[in-house]
């Protein structure tokens, strides 16, 4: 049984701790040995977060090293190019088409990357990536947060399991009251244009 | 049944299962999560304490009457309640009693990274280390068992990477705690005069000797042997790291790092050809080691500051000649211009938002604190001058005051940090007559660790309503005389406010109020506001608030040629902060139900 190994990058508040919930359960009910590490606290307040979860026959190291990321999911752009360095040549990278940009981009003392800098750079490590709207998306469903599943369907894509483990980690996972809508945008994304 | 439980989880689930009847702590990142996940189960008694020392003490006495006990909190709040501590040694206990510190390498959180395994060796109290959940879990049963055998203090020390990854845990039952005994008096002992004192000091280095002999056979300090050219001694999360990085190696793995089993390391150390310690932090096994008189690599290697990785162990490893240059992933050259940071930011609707820009605006020197306010020391805010450890700001500014400082200055300090430190430091301001106003930041929560309650909050960990601290009255008591309370998303109120308290006679005190926007029943009523394209002309005054949610947009005003700013509606809260300073009315406030 060989090891799956995320990465999840966004901006503090947009829902990465929730995804990575989804996903270690996902890869539990799949019979893997998990680990999930993530970072709370100061830089949940608008700054960088990055999530790492692991999947395999038996997990040591919470982190996952430098160039060993198979998998990215980015819920902003810009956290796509700057953590795109930990990442093993050819992975898969979910990108979330949105921009939040950095406080220093609104007060005009820095610039927020092109598109086109941003697939050049992506593409520097691997052919396969893949833009999703994951805002209009969950919007036409009637609940922009759940963006973030949205962008775990594209994942699921190009991941070998079962389609029943992600959804009952879903359902394991959301607030029961939001739980139809959640699995709404799971299978919107799986589906979507990629 | 196995679930997957964060550290933190664990430790709380380990305390209920080992019967623990009484848990007090302070919130500090990586450490909050232990005490509000061992408030949902029952049967135990589990409380915030306005401060570490205060908790450490509650838990103290639990265990002074016979009852198992925790206290919890992060690295640094060992230091407020480091009295205690060395107290506790001092006396040793009835009940098990473990104290969780959460230590912070590469200070995700923290202001340091002190190691406090070095507290142990001070204070002669021993120290468990787990390297996943399933240990974290199983250790505080372990620690509290050490601790009624020992008649001492335990300290479980995790890290970051332990209290917030989840790995697979194996649930067991609790186990009943038993009936708590008549309180047993014994002034001897728990009385520590100095005649008393110097009986016990011989007691507890004797005790920690017997520790040391008895951390040889401990199951958790567990030597697996593989290929003996390279011997790694290691503890806690690093452990993880040499199984990744160094599969073939020999493994010395120490759940019990103080005091250490010196058979065992010897042992260890004469079956290998070469003896490497991985550890984070301090050289502290290292050291330990080295005064045996072994041979061993240790921090020429490897890094003293920071948090370890895998990465950074290889590399480190392949530096020194301990892999091969083969073991180096191959490096992606990534071409990018040059990447804007990222820092963690006041949130959009943040009250302390426009508290800051009236400082700003007044050219205060500004004492600062530690709470999410401190991050108004970035721009466009920078009005947080100083910010060294928890409740140091009221002190800080009251020196300044009295050193006669020609600058005008305050203290800003956040509800909780206030309750923490900041009392007694306002009794002595005024006490003292020192002329620096106190501007407390009552957000109605802790927010920074996310939204933990305190005695100003009226509500308890388990959410019970209770009476709550009245700051106002609180002031007035100590003998401030100029107390004022504003709404702090009201810009000229609170300047009106802070201009007078700089003029006051005495010593001042303003409570600038309004709940943490982040609050789940704030969130309830956010609306986000809009942009009158119609009148915005780019100005960007309103950029100067540095709130997220305010952004340039892609339409350009044809008179002037700049773009204009556009509203994220997924960030914005309402707050209309930006709707007082925009000077031509282009964001209209909506009205809100309070
Ligand atoms: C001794 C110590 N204990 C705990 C912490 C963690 N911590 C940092 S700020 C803070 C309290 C923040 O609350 P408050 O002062 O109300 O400000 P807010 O974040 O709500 O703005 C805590 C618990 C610390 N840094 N030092």
């Amino acid at each position: 049984m060989s090891g799956y190994d995320f990465l999840l990058v966004g901006v503090g508040g947009q829902g990465t701790l929730l995804a990575s919930d989804v996903l270690a359960a996902t890869g539990m009910r799949a019979g893997f040995d998990v680990k999930k590490s993530e970072v709370h606290g100061m830089a949940q307040r608008g700054g960088s977060v990055t999530s790492h979860v692991r999947w395999g026959e038996k997990v040591f190291s919470p982190l996952i090293g430098r160039g060993e990321v198979g998998y990215m999911v980015a819920f902003e752009k810009l956290e796509a190019v700057r953590f795109a360095g930990l990442l093993r040549p050819g992975a898969v990278i979910i990108v979330n088409d949105r921009a939040i940009p950095p406080i220093s981009v609104s007060a005009g003392n820095d610039r927020y990357p092109s598109d086109e800098e941003v697939r050049a750079a992506l593409a520097a490590v691997s052919t396969s990536v893949h833009f999703v709207p994951a805002v209009p998306i969950a919007e036409r469903l009637g609940e922009v947060r759940a963006n973030n599943v949205v962008l775990l369907g594209a994942l699921s894509r190009f991941v070998e399991v079962p389609l029943e483990c992600w959804l009952a980690a879903i359902a394991e996972r959301v607030p029961a009251r939001t739980l139809e809508i959640n699995q709404a945008a799971f299978l919107a994304g799986r589906q979507a244009d990629l | 049944m196995k679930v997957l439980l964060a550290g933190n989880e664990a430790i709380a689930r380990g305390a209920w299962e080992a019967g623990v009847r009484v848990a007090s702590g302070y919130p500090g990142t990586p450490s909050t999560e232990i005490l509000e996940a061992l408030a949902q189960y029952d049967g135990v008694i589990a409380e915030w304490a306005p401060n570490e020392k205060v908790a450490l003490d509650v838990a103290v006495g639990a265990a002074y009457a016979g009852a198992r006990a925790m206290a919890v909190m992060k690295h640094v709040g060992l230091n407020v309640a480091a009295d205690s501590f060395f107290a506790a040694s001092m006396t040793g206990v009835e009940g098990g009693l473990v104290i969780v510190s959460a230590d912070d390498p590469g200070m995700h959180s923290s202001q340091n990274e002190q190691d406090n395994r070095l507290y142990c060796k001070f204070a002669r109290v021993p120290c468990l280390e787990p390297s996943d959940s399933q240990e974290a879990k199983d250790l505080v049963g372990i620690a509290l068992a050490l601790s009624e055998e020992f008649d001492t203090p335990v300290l479980l020390r995790t890290t970051t990477r332990i209290a917030h990854s989840s790995t697979l845990v194996e649930l067991g039952e609790r186990q009943p705690p038993a009936a708590v005994p008549d309180y047993r008096i014994d002034a001897s002992k728990y009385v520590m005069v100095p005649a008393n004192a110097r009986r016990r000091h011989p007691v507890i280095e004797e005790r920690i000797a017997r520790l040391a002999r008895w951390a040889e056979s401990f199951p958790c300090n567990r030597v697996e042997w593989r290929d003996r050219s390279l011997g790694i001694v290691c503890n806690g999360v690093a452990y993880q790291y040499a199984r990744e990085v160094f599969p073939q190696a020999s493994i010395l793995r120490l759940g019990m790092t103080y005091p250490l089993p010196k058979d065992l390391v010897r042992r260890f150390a004469n079956g290998v050809q070469r003896l490497l310690v991985l550890e984070e932090l301090d050289p502290f096994l290292e050291e330990e080691i080295r005064l045996l008189g072994l041979p061993v690599l240790g921090k020429e290697v490897f890094p003293i500051c920071g948090e370890l990785d895998p990465s950074t162990v290889r590399e480190c490893a392949i530096r020194a000649g301990l892999l091969a240059e083969s073991e180096r992933p191959p490096a992606v050259e990534i071409p990018s211009p040059p990447l804007p940071a990222r820092p963690p930011i006041l949130c959009a609707g943040c009250p302390h938002r426009a508290v800051f820009h009236v400082l700003r605006k007044l050219r205060l020197l500004v004492a600062g604190d530690i709470g999410c306010y401190t991050l108004a020391y970035l721009p466009p805010q920078a009005a947080v001058h100083t910010c060294g450890c928890m409740g140091a700001s009221i002190g800080v500014a009251h020196g300044i005051a009295q050193a006669g400082s020609p600058q005008r200055r305050v203290a800003v300090i956040g509800d909780s940090t206030f309750l923490h430190t900041g009392l007694p430091a306002l009794i002595n301001l005024a006490y003292n007559q020192a002329r620096a106003p106190v501007i407390i930041l009552d957000n109605c929560t802790t927010a920074m660790t996310g939204h933990q309650d305190h005695p100003g909050t009226g509500r308890t960990l388990r959410g019970e309503e209770r009476a709550r601290v009245d700051l106002s009255a609180v002031a007035r008591s100590l003998g401030v005389q100029h107390v004022e309370c504003v709404d702090s998303y009201d810009l000229a109120a609170v300047e009106r406010a802070v201009r007078a308290a700089l003029s006051a006679e005495g010593p001042a005190v303003v409570i600038a109020r309004r709940e943490c926007a982040l609050l789940p029943a704030v969130r309830r009523t956010w609306q986000p506001l809009s942009v009158d394209a119609g009148r915005c002309n780019g100005c960007g005054l309103c950029l100067q608030l540095g709130c997220p949610a305010l952004v340039r947009s892609d339409s350009i005003d044809q008179a002037t040629g700049r773009p204009r700013v556009r509203i994220d509606s997924l960030l914005c809260t309402g707050c209309a902060v930006c709707s007082q300073v925009c000077a031509r009315g282009a964001i209209p406030r909506k009205d809100r139900h309070h």
